[in-house]
């Protein structure tokens, strides 16, 4: 860069600093070359991060699949499954904008329940998307499944509650190998064959390829098999021995020792600690409460208090402490030559 | 637009020189325009070789590093574009561009953290400059975005950990409605696209508010007396003008 050859302004130093803020700089300049001093931070900082990238490299974890968790953890799974089919997942009870609300309100702020405004926009229902329209693709080609589901969708909806928190509790009691599950006898009705249907087709990963289904050939959406894989516990698990759950500074953090949304800290920080960890509204409390510091910073310049903080932090000494000493100097009628007092910039 | 039948020949106007129209021109549009953008930004103020003597100081390299950080963002985003988003998980190289896209945004935010609180310090919003303040704040925002969708984008553990974990605080609000961080291509789109063009549009805007408005003067000298309670007012043997109040003359 640049030195700082000085040349003196119009007005001297200390009458140039007494001017109001809003009025051109009539003082001494120094030579500062914009273009030379750009360039150089572009180079500077592709030589630190091809650096950092040489000796750190990138996290990059392999994603989870259907498939990865039936086969590690059948069953959660298959528990997990049942509780898609008779609506009672976290993913059927979400509400807007995957469904009607199935039970309670919802978050709300204050009397606001914003969650509810928008309406369902992303449309899942998980008895059908999740379990009985891939069941019906495998059952094409499998008569025995194809009648379990006939008999599941003659019965009322009673019955298929019933069969279906039979299997539930039944599932405690339950073995997996590779014939499937082995449940001790109970009115579990068609739900049993449907879910060892279920199972065999998440095992050799084809309810992978049944969940992305779009209507089109192209398909980017992953919200279906994304919804199904946080409702059980496999991804939680994964999540947890990664450091990055909730309790663990979340999603600020991601795997391996990277540094992560480090930026995120604040957003984060509010999850760790009351009433945030205490409230069932705690995201919406936690997004209301960032609107309004976002809001705050962003409107500084006209908060009384908040913007005359810089003048009581004397931050800015050091920042101009140079300026404040020549100052000095040509008040006191002795001449401080910049180059010699500032760094080698421009 | 044109007046195809003034034929008068008249001697070719400069209007770079300092914008002025041509007579007859003046009420074009093109002309009113480049008119306003000159009398705003002249070259002198748009590209200056000179600072004030005060800006001299290691706090004002943290914004010309976050450009730099931003510049090799984009430049490695480019290379990641290229080859479409599988390709860094199939290739060593790959890889290592993304290493270069991350690390750079790390720097990014690390310079522009380091930014935000020198300018605060620095009660950067003084003399007519809270919209450059403003405009800074909102560039942070539109970044903060920019890189939590790129997280989203990365089509690994972490994308589906942080989309499943984000989207409640979204739906939350009612944003998850209309912003899907569970739909990789939405995701994708909002960061190669629309955050980079709207980070890059408002620090364009930034940059030329600072050179609009100048570099902030430094805060009243300390060490001497207090001068209307706003700051330290320089004691001399010359008159003391009325000093402008640090926190008041922002608008």
């Amino acid at each position: 860069m640049s030195g700082t050859a000085e040349r003196p302004g119009s007005d001297s130093l200390a009458v140039a600093s007494r001017q109001p803020d809003a009025e051109p700089w009539h003082g001494p300049t120094i030579r500062y070359d914009l273009v030379k001093e750009f360039l150089v931070a572009v180079v500077a900082m592709a030589v630190v991060a091809v650096a950092l990238s040489a000796i750190l490299s990138s996290p990059d974890a392999r994603p989870l699949t259907i498939r990865q968790w039936a086969q590690a953890d059948p069953s959660d799974f298959v528990a997990t499954a049942v509780t898609e089919l008779n609506g009672t997942s976290p993913t059927a009870t979400y509400g807007p904008p995957y469904n009607q609300w199935a039970s309670g309100e919802g978050q709300k702020l204050g009397p606001l329940g914003i969650e509810r405004w928008a309406g369902v926009h992303v449309p899942v229902d998980t008895s059908v998307d999740f379990v009985l329209a891939p069941l019906g693709v495998a059952a094409q080609s499998d008569p025995a499944l194809a009648a379990a589901l006939r008999q599941y969708a003659s019965a009322t909806a009673g019955r298929q509650q019933a069969w279906a928190t039979a299997y539930g509790n039944g599932l405690a009691h339950a073995g997996f190998g590779d014939g499937g599950v082995t449940l001790p006898p109970g009115r579990y009705g068609p739900v049993a064959p449907m879910m060892t249907g279920l199972l065999d087709m998440a095992r050799t990963g084809s309810l992978d390829a049944d969940l992305l289904a779009s209507p089109q050939f192209y398909g980017t959406d992953y919200t279906k098999p994304l919804l199904f894989l946080a409702d059980g516990s496999f991804m939680a698990n994964q999540a947890q021995a990664q450091h990055l759950t909730g309790t663990q500074w979340g999603m600020m953090n991601e795997t391996g020792n990277y540094p992560g949304q480090a930026w995120l800290w604040l957003y984060t920080m509010w999850y760790q600690v009351k009433p945030f960890t205490t409230t069932g509204n705690a995201d919406a409390l936690v997004w209301a409460t960032m609107m309004l510091l976002t809001l705050g910073l962003l409107l500084v310049p006209f908060i009384p208090g908040v913007r005359s903080i810089p003048r009581l932090v004397p931050v800015y000494r050091l920042i101009w402490r140079d300026h404040y000493r020549r100052l000095a100097a040509a008040s006191a009628g002795t001449v401080v030559p910049p180059a010699a007092q500032q760094p080698q910039r421009a | 637009m044109s007046d195809i039948t003034d034929t008068t020949v008249r001697p070719a106007p400069d209007p770079l020189a300092d914008g002025t129209p041509a007579p007859g021109d003046e009420r074009m549009w093109t002309a009113r325009l480049r008119g306003a953008a000159v009398r705003a930004l002249p070259p002198g103020k748009l590209l200056p070789d000179r600072q004030p003597s005060y800006v001299a100081s290691w706090v004002y390299v943290f914004g010309v590093l976050t450009l730099g950080a931003f510049t090799v963002i984009c430049l490695s985003g480019v290379v990641l574009i290229l080859k479409g988003p599988s390709w860094w998980h199939e290739s060593s190289v790959g890889l290592f561009f993304n290493s270069i896209h991350l690390w750079s945004v790390e720097l990014f935010f690390f310079f522009m953290v380091l930014h935000l609180w020198g300018k605060f310090f620095m009660a950067s919003w003084r003399g007519n400059r809270a919209l450059t303040w403003m405009t800074g704040v909102i560039a942070f925002l539109t970044s903060v975005g920019t890189a939590f969708t790129g997280y989203l984008s990365q089509q690994n553990f972490d994308s589906q950990w942080i989309g499943t974990q984000a989207k409640d605080g979204l739906n939350s609000v009612g944003v998850g409605s209309f912003f899907n961080v569970l739909n990789f291509g939405q995701m994708l789109l909002w960061h190669v696209l629309l955050l980079p063009l709207g980070v890059a549009v408002l620090v364009g805007l930034h940059l030329l508010l600072v050179r609009r408005r100048g570099v902030v003067r430094p805060l009243p000298a300390p060490g001497r007396a207090r001068h209307r309670g706003v700051g330290l007012q320089v004691s001399s043997a010359a008159p003391v003008a009325e000093e402008p109040a640090p926190d008041g003359a922002d608008r």
